[in-house]
């Protein structure tokens, strides 16, 4: 097995055109458990640990832009002010030692519906771009075209990701996930949501219940659509029992979920509907109570 | 965190007024610091000049005949020495801890997920894994035999082994059995003595012990044509007597000596890859070294049995048992392993600590295709107290009593009998280890209004911020026994040497115990110091060397091993005070050892042991056996089978998040009678250990089999507690001695896990209101059942 370690950003491109096979590793914490467990024998592995730039993050004041290699333990700590949603889907990855190695990069790279960035990044809007990068130049892939299916994203064999771009939060944003302990576990079921008022629109995004992660299209189209139509995004008021239960019912429909040795697919979809509800609330009330306090 | 404060203190105090570091004081561990900084050896760390990796190529098929094994292309691979199958063995074939029904290696045909088929040494683990993917086995794939229903009909479905290779005393599909009757059995007659009846059906699902380290060991060729191995285990004496017939060599030939054990759990009782590696090191003449993958290790050892229990209780309306009824059905797996003693512990603590004047019960072990189950801490009477424990709770509702109460009334103290008619001849004080769990103060509400997420059901997941949530209260009582029981000859040895080093007197001890991390290199020492007054205490590693000490499990090694050292010490001091006698011509009669000295109790210091032994060791070995037991009839299940009996009662609360179906144990409340606290700190951190080991049975621990398929063989997927699972475990202790015990103690390390599933459940059903027939209980089982 060949150990690729190249020091810049320009290098990794060649090494990775040059060796398409090559596996990429960054925080390693899901490419040597696969290789503990001989799912892979890569020809060769690509350490891109040496390239500086990926550990970096830059905020223009309406997009954070996230190096691949940003460890959750720094997104926890640097950007649960921009970037609510994704930092407390970073509290809940592994353990502090998974924090401080793994990061969206590689949470992208895996691609694993199970991936706890995913939900959070779904949510964030439409506008969340995967920075992919080869030396055939770059490509900006919106967050819903990038996942394909279990484990497999859309990134061709000579790219690597760069970074993330994601728009900063202009509203509350909650992350809520399922585990059958309450600490280091996998995903049963997770749902990301965020309110953004600027444009008027919401985010969902529902992790382990489908092959891919997905955004809940349908329960976002019918709560833009009550907010919109009954001036809530103006008022803040009450949202009402009813909006609530149906906004939940429409997260759950939009799973397509299956039995597997972590959880039943009832008890995920009935999971996704209680977390919608649960986190449209809380998202409400502070969202809410923003508007009270700025009148 | 303010419960186990308190107790905390109490044990400094404890710690201070002990004699420095004998029994009764809680020196610190020898291997704690070590451990903690990762410095300690493990097995897994054994290493040899010129050692070869072994490793074993097993089966994906649960059931399956073998119409070959090629092993050419394997051989091939540069840098493999060695492709062994059961033909290169050159002794017996099979082993077995109770029942020699298991092949080293799989002769024809498998019989469960795993089963080890041929072996590889090689210069490298990876060219070991290579070669052993290139051994070609062609397999006729057949229907595993998974269900109770399948199991009891094999004519049916099949035999697990097939009767003319039957070695088990019972027959078909069934291990072993037992029956026990007591009173009048059940009958119409009793039946209709009883005023009210509860019933239930009660599964648990498989649990594993889980340890960390995974089982590893190194195996020396050596001149003399023998071996020695360096091994993880829990009793070295009766791995030699399993091995040495298949290596073919007599025992003293087969040397083992004790390398550092990461947890047993009674894991490591069985054999694993010690059989494997000394095949593979004799083969090749090089010393071979195995250490197991983690799904390896899933594969590797046994579980502990799933259950499913049919209880039937009667009582009166007042609430005093009448009869009770019992089915306990256990699936040992392919191989009979430790079957036949966990069957023998759930007929006769199946019925848990009470008077019941009236019992029929049958246990049984199956063969099947699942994975083989043994020993795990507290077997048999785990699995039972979660069916007669719900069945206590179940009946105070339909009494509508207390459920504390209700227990209290039924429950054993000693002078009365239990259910196999043998008298609990000790304290049994069962009744107020109830009223001082529930004595003790409760946890502080749930704050909903500002709550710390990390304390909520789902934690930092962030699933809750107070919706959804509701408290419960459960309570438990458990039994279990001490020791090997039955009539086994379960005898412990001991060396003890005081010779005087640099100056100062210094024990050594020497015995084959297992320290598997319970702690009894510390509590030797301590009665060495206690016996022969002196601070300096050496522990020799534990090896053959010695006679055998039994096995580090059974709740026993203090017991058995302890009391071995005791006897040992307590020989060397009569010498060493005769000694004196014969030089100075002492004539008092209350002569002790202590502070490095002859002492008398009325005059005092009498002369230094340094200038009593001079150049002279004194070393003495014993034999320590408890007092015997006898089998239990077959039918009636009555007989003196158990050394000892120990008891520990739970409080549990729970918060349960009862539309996600997620639970957060709050706090877990232990009290046990111990008999006597050699090493209080210890005794705590063994309660609280047994207690969380309790909790993941309850609400997370199991090997999900489908079909005979392990399905989650990784710690992705089977959870243990982690530190937001574990709730403070405030600890009472009592010591009450068991006149029959050195010291008086009682074995402790079992009951908490006995006792304390059972509590958390009770306190789920408190909090929702629903059966939870099934342990663990899943997040799915609290969302979909309706409340009952
Ligand atoms: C004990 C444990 C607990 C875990 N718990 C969780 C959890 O709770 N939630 C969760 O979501 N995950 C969890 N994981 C999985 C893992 O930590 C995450 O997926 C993490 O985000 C991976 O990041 P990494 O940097 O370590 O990736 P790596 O392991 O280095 O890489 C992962 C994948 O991404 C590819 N890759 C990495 N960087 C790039 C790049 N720049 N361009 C292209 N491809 C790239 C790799 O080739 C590989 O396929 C856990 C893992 C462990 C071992």
């Amino acid at each position: 097995m060949e150990f690729l370690r190249p020091a810049t950003w320009d290098e990794a491109l060649a090494a990775k055109a040059e060796n398409p096979t090559a596996l990429p590793i960054a925080g390693g914490t899901d490419v040597m458990v696969e290789l503990n467990f001989d799912v892979h024998r890569p020809s060769a592995i690509l350490d891109l640990n040496r390239v500086t730039e990926l550990t970096e993050w830059t905020n223009d004041g309406a997009v954070v832009r996230l190096g691949a290699s940003v460890p959750y333990a720094r997104i926890i700590a640097e950007l649960s002010g921009p970037l609510p949603g994704l930092a407390l889907a970073a509290r809940t990855v592994g353990s502090p030692q998974i924090r401080n190695r793994g990061g969206v990069g590689g949470n992208l790279g895996a691609a694993s519906p199970a991936g706890d960035s995913h939900p959070a990044l779904l949510a964030a809007g439409r506008d969340v771009f995967v920075e992919a990068a080869s030396v055939r130049g770059t490509r900006m892939i919106p967050i819903d075209d990038f996942y394909l299916g279990v484990k497999r994203n859309c990134l061709a064999a000579d790219e690597l990701i760069r970074a993330v771009h994601v728009p900063v939060a202009d509203g509350p944003q909650q992350f809520s996930k399922i585990g059958t302990r309450n600490a280091m576990v996998i995903a049963v079921c997770a749902f990301g949501f965020a309110l953004h008022p600027k444009n008027g629109t919401v985010g969902t995004g529902i992790g382990s219940a489908a092959p891919t992660p997905r955004r809940a299209v349908e329960a976002e189209e019918y709560l833009r659509g009550v907010l919109t139509e009954r001036g809530l995004w103006e008022s803040g008021g009450p949202l009402g029992a009813e909006v609530v239960q149906r906004f939940g019912e429409l997260v759950k429909a939009a799973a397509s979920p299956i039995d597997d040795v972590r959880g039943t697919a009832d008890y995920r979809r009935h999971a996704l509907a209680v977390m919608a509800r649960r986190t449209l609330t809380w998202c409400w009330n502070d969202y809410g109570r923003q508007i009270r306090s700025a009148a | 965190m303010t419960a186990r404060t308190i107790q905390g203190e109490k044990n400094l105090q404890k710690i201070n007024q002990a004699a420095k570091d004998g029994i009764g004081g809680s020196p610190l561990r020898p291997d704690g610091n070590l451990k903690v900084r990762g410095e300690f050896a493990y097995s897994s760390d054994l290493w040899h000049e010129d050692m070869l990796w072994g490793t074993a190529l097993r089966s994906p098929h649960p059931r399956a005949n073998i119409l070959s094994v090629d092993i050419t292309e394997a051989l091939k691979v540069p840098g493999v020495y060695a492709v062994l199958t059961h033909e290169d063995i050159p002794g017996a074939k099979y082993y077995g801890l109770e029942i020699a029904d298991q092949p080293a290696l799989a002769i024809d045909r498998i019989r469960y997920h795993g089963e080890a088929i041929a072996l590889v040494a090689a210069d490298h683990p990876e060219t070991a894994r290579r070669a052993m993917k290139r051994i070609k086995v062609e397999y006729e794939v057949l229907t595993p035999i998974v269900t109770e229903e399948q199991c009891l009909h094999p004519e049916t479905y099949g035999y697990v082994h097939e009767p003319h290779e039957y070695k088990s005393h019972a027959h078909g599909n069934i291990c072993h059995e037992q029956r026990l009757v007591s009173g009048l059995g059940v009958t119409d007659e009793v039946r209709a003595m009883a005023d009210v009846i509860v019933s239930g059906d009660y599964e648990v699902g498989m649990q594993d012990q889980a340890f960390l380290g995974p089982e590893s060991g190194l195996a020396v060729p050596a001149e003399d044509g023998g071996v020695d191995l360096y091994i993880a285990t829990q009793w070295l004496h009766v791995d030699r007597q399993q091995m040495a017939p298949v290596l073919g060599l007599p025992e003293e030939k087969v040397r083992l000596t004790l390398a550092g054990v990461g947890g047993a759990f009674g894991g490591r009782e069985d054999l694993s890859m010690q059989i494997h590696a000394c095949l593979l090191a004799l083969h090749t003449g090089k010393p071979v070294k195995i250490v197991y993958s983690r799904d390896e290790s899933f594969f590797g050892h046994v579980h502990r049995h799933p259950a499913r229990m049919h209880y039937e209780h009667g009582a009166t309306r007042d609430g005093k048992l009448v009869f009770s009824d019992c089915r306990i059905v256990l699936d040992g797996g392919a191989y009979a392993s430790a079957s036949p003693a966990v069957v023998g512990n759930a007929a006769s603590l199946g019925n848990g600590p009470y008077v019941i004047p009236n019992v029929r019960m049958h246990a049984l072990a199956l063969y099947s295709n699942n994975p083989s189950c043994g020993a795990m801490r507290g077997f048999g009477a785990v699995q039972a107290a979660f069916g007669y424990e719900s069945q206590m709770d179940k009946l105070a509702a339909e009494l509508g009593m207390d459920p504390v109460e209700l227990r209290q009334l039924n429950a054993v103290k000693q002078g009365d009998l239990m259910p196999t008619g043998q008298e609990i001849d000790a304290p049994a004080p069962v009744a107020d280890l109830l009223q001082r769990a529930k004595d003790m103060p409760l946890p502080p509400p749930l704050d909903t209004e500002h709550p710390d997420l990390r304390q909520l059901p789902g934690a930092l997941s962030n699933t809750s911020h107070g919706e959804g949530i509701v408290r419960g209260v459960g309570y438990s009582v458990g039994i279990k026994n001490v020791g090997f029981s039955e009539g086994f000859d379960d005898y412990s040895t001991a060396r003890v040497r005081l010779e005087v080093i640099g100056g100062e007197p210094v024990a050594m001890v020497h015995t084959a115990m297992a320290e598997v991390g319970q702690g009894g290199v510390t509590v030797h020492a301590q009665i060495a110091r206690t016996e022969l007054g002196v601070e300096q205490v050496t522990i020799h590693p534990a090896n053959t060397q010695v006679g055998s000490a039994g096995s580090t499990s059974a709740s026993r090694q203090t017991y058995m091993t302890g009391g071995a050292v005791k006897l040992a010490a307590e020989a060397v001091r009569r010498e060493l005070i005769d000694k004196g006698r014969r030089r100075y011509g002492w004539t008092h009669d209350d002569l002790t050892l202590a502070g490095g000295k002859v002492v008398s109790a009325a005059a005092g210091p009498l002369v230094s042991m340094v200038d009593l032994l001079g150049d002279e060791a004194i070393e003495r070995t014993r034999e320590h056996r408890h007092r015997p037991t006898r089998p239990f009839d077959k039918e009636t299940g009555q007989g003196f089978g158990h050394v000892q009996y120990t008891f520990c009662a739970n409080r549990a609360v729970v918060d349960v998040d009862v539309e996600l179906g997620l639970v957060k144990v709050v706090e877990l409340t232990a009290v046990q009678d111990v008999g006597k606290a050699l090493n209080p700190l210890s005794v705590v951190g063994q309660i609280q250990g047994g207690c969380t080991q309790a909790l993941g049975l309850a609400v997370m621990e199991e090997i999900v089999v489908r079909d005979g398929k392990v399905r989650n063989a990784s710690f992705t997927d089977y959870l243990i507690p982690t530190i937001l699972d574990t709730p403070p475990i405030p600890v009472e202790i009592l010591e009450l001695p068991d006149p029959n015990a050195p010291y008086g103690l009682r074995g402790v390390g079992e009951a908490p896990t006995v006792s304390a599933t059972p509590s958390i459940v009770a306190a789920i059903r408190n909090a929702t209101g629903l059966a939870l027939n099934r342990i663990p209980v899943r997040p799915e089982h609290l969302t979909t059942e309706q409340p009952g």
